[in-house]
């Protein structure tokens, strides 16, 4: 029966891509506007995910996220080392910066200042030269991204010199990076450079970059240098938590894309539904002889639910695979953020379903209540 | 007029059947007290002006509406002490079905919708239709088993209703208005059939009919009016034929 079913629903072309329609356009927007939401919110974290090796972030009480910088004395430093259970600890400089170019104009940057001796937290995805380049004088490491936004349709050519409050900065490497929210270019120096580069504070150190000791868990030693220092310690993954929450909670952007997503579920729901309904309507007589010639409401009721899922599976999958598409065809040729985790792939099913299901009940009720006897009527 | 047959012999038995739609002021009364037999083996013709309660009647005797009340005993069995999941049961394994806009499934070929009484009965598809194909077959239409209905004429799709009411050989078929849709040669043709291959002696069959051009197929003819059935003249020489009962 679920066989008739089937042909039931694809026998009518037109009816079945209305009704697929709907089901596209739902998972479509909703899968491409979440994955669009995902990818900007992990662009809000790419410098905490980019920074690899210490597990643990300290920072004063007050940051909120990972741009909201609150600057430190330098002596912190010292008193995360000296707490019981830290491996070791750098420092970490995160600010902006505004570089002079020898073309004469000024480009906003951001600056990230690495431990002079150890680098903890340099990009490990060298495109031109060497991280140990950073030891040279003045010497600075640019993202590709940034590279290219400064100096557009050029290749890549280390040596090039700008200036970062009044001095000079010369490009040795150029790494791959993941893109900031702001999209500004990163500029990876040593911390003492950083200090330089960056307006004159009286405080400067941004974060301490820690490492607990074996046999200590991160969670433990951040409870440790918390209570031995006041001041704010977390793990890598509770610092993305909190950025991320961060921004969603006090940023439109969800409201913005929860809103879009929204209209797809509900403008799918609509077009699937009353197509769904229509073609069920059209075919009331066939149910009607169906029931007649002894189909049960139960078999009726898996039938229409058969094509609703049927609907949902195909839509769904074209839907979602037109979302990826878009996403993939749009890395090459715009800076569109899109990041498709399988949650997203979840969510969107469960949307999928609901909508298949709202647009099967109303229909399911209109067989379920016709009468047999209606196929004797002329 | 020949004496009454047992009750062993009579396929449907309806007694006192009254249907009533709508309710107080807007009550409708389709049928009056109706009494009918119809034999084993017996091709009834149900005829009557519109509105007289014909369809009604049909719809109570092959269980597909209840009636207000009456007693109506189809096959042996009391469809009005019978429940809704056994009466679709009982429709499934005893009646087929013919209908005036032959309600075939328009994306399903010829033998696919013959086929759809086996597949509602749990056949399998491949040996549902290949039973449908014999027939089909029979019916003339070996060569248009893989033809969808949009693709045949009147006649020969009301042919294919016809194997799909036959196929899975019920004891009661009920036809409404079967050449209605039909031009007059077609009409011939589809009730020369019906009486070939579906009138037997352990099947009654009921036919609901308007077209007086066919009335020369009908062993009995009941007519109605009203609600009720006002005459019942016998048609054929033989009478019921011989052999008849479960």
């Amino acid at each position: 029966m679920f066989w008739i079913a089937w042909k039931m629903l694809v026998g009518n072309r037109a009816k079945y891509l209305g009704i697929v329609f709907g089901v596209v356009f739902a998972a479509l927007l909703i899968a491409q506007q979440a994955s669009i939401f995902c990818g900007l919110m992990s662009l809000t974290v790419s410098q905490i995910r980019d920074v690899e090796g210490p597990d643990i972030w300290v920072m004063d009480k007050n940051v909120q996220f990972v741009d909201d910088i609150k600057p430190l004395s330098d002596t912190e430093l010292f008193r995360v080392k000296s707490v019981p259970g830290v491996a070791w600890a750098v420092r970490f400089y995160k600010g902006l910066g505004r570089a002079r170019l020898q073309e004469g104009t000024y480009e906003q940057m951001i600056l990230l200042g690495l431990d002079d001796a150890t680098l903890v937290g340099a990009p490990q995805r060298m495109i031109v030269g060497s991280i140990a380049d950073l030891q040279k004088p003045d010497a600075v490491i640019m993202d590709d991204a940034g590279y290219k936004r400064i100096w557009p349709g050029e290749a890549f050519r280390i040596g090039r010199i700008f200036e970062m409050n009044d001095r000079r900065a010369v490009v040795v490497g150029i790494t791959r990076a993941s893109r900031t929210f702001q999209s500004f270019p990163i500029c990876y120096t040593r911390y003492s450079r950083a200090v330089q580069f960056a307006p004159p504070e009286r405080k400067v150190l941004s974060f301490v970059l820690a490492e607990p000791e074996a046999g200590v868990s991160a969670a433990e030693a951040c409870r440790r240098i918390e209570g031995s220092t006041g001041l704010q310690a977390l793990t890598r993954d509770q610092f993305i938590w909190k950025t991320l929450r961060y921004y969603m909670a006090k940023t439109g952007i969800p409201v913005n894309f929860g809103i879009t997503v929204l209209l797809g579920f509900l403008v799918g729901t609509a077009i699937a539904g009353q197509t769904f309904y229509l073609f069920t309507v059209e075919n009331i007589r066939q149910f009607g002889a169906l029931k007649a010639m002894g189909t049960s409401n139960w078999m009726i009721l898996g039938m229409v639910l058969g094509q609703a899922l049927q609907v949902g599976l195909v839509g769904y999958g074209t839907g979602v695979g037109l979302a990826a598409l878009f996403g993939f065809a749009s890395r090459t040729f715009t800076r569109l953020s899109f990041f498709m985790p399988w949650q997203v792939l979840a969510i969107t099913a469960a949307a999928v379903f609901v909508i298949v299901l709202v647009a099967s009940l109303v229909s399911i009720r209109k067989v379920i209540v016709v009468e047999p006897a209606i196929v004797f009527r002329g | 007029m020949s004496a009454a047959p047992p009750d062993d012999a009579l396929a449907v038995r309806c007694r006192g059947v009254t249907k009533e739609f709508g309710a107080n002021g807007a009550l409708t009364r389709a049928l009056r007290g109706v009494d009918l037999d119809v034999p084993y083996g017996e091709l009834l013709m149900l005829v009557g002006p519109s509105g007289c309660g014909k369809t009604t009647l049909v719809s109570i005797v092959a269980g597909t509406l209840d009636p207000t009340a009456g007693d109506v005993v189809v096959l042996g069995q009391d469809l009005v002490a019978m429940g809704n999941g056994r009466k679709v049961k009982f429709r499934r394994d005893n009646v087929g079905f013919v209908f005036q806009q032959f309600n075939l499934l328009p994306a399903l070929t010829a033998a696919e919708n013959a086929a759809v009484p086996l597949l509602i009965a749990g056949w399998k598809r491949a040996a549902a239709v290949e039973a449908a194909c014999g027939v089909l077959d029979r019916l003339g239409l070996g060569d248009r088993l893989a033809n969808l209905p949009s693709e045949l004429s009147g006649g020969q799709q009301q042919r294919v209703a016809i194997a799909r009411a036959l196929v899975h050989e019920p004891r009661l078929l009920v036809c409404d208005e079967p050449t209605s849709a039909l031009d007059a040669e077609n009409g011939r043709i589809t009730m020369e059939l019906i009486q070939q291959v579906a009138v037997q002696p352990g099947r009654a069959v009921i036919v609901v009919t308007h077209d007086a051009r066919v009335y020369s197929f009908a062993d009995r003819i009941a007519s109605m009016e009203d609600g009720r059935i006002d005459a019942v003249e016998v048609r054929s020489s033989s009478g019921p034929r011989a052999g008849a009962g479960p």
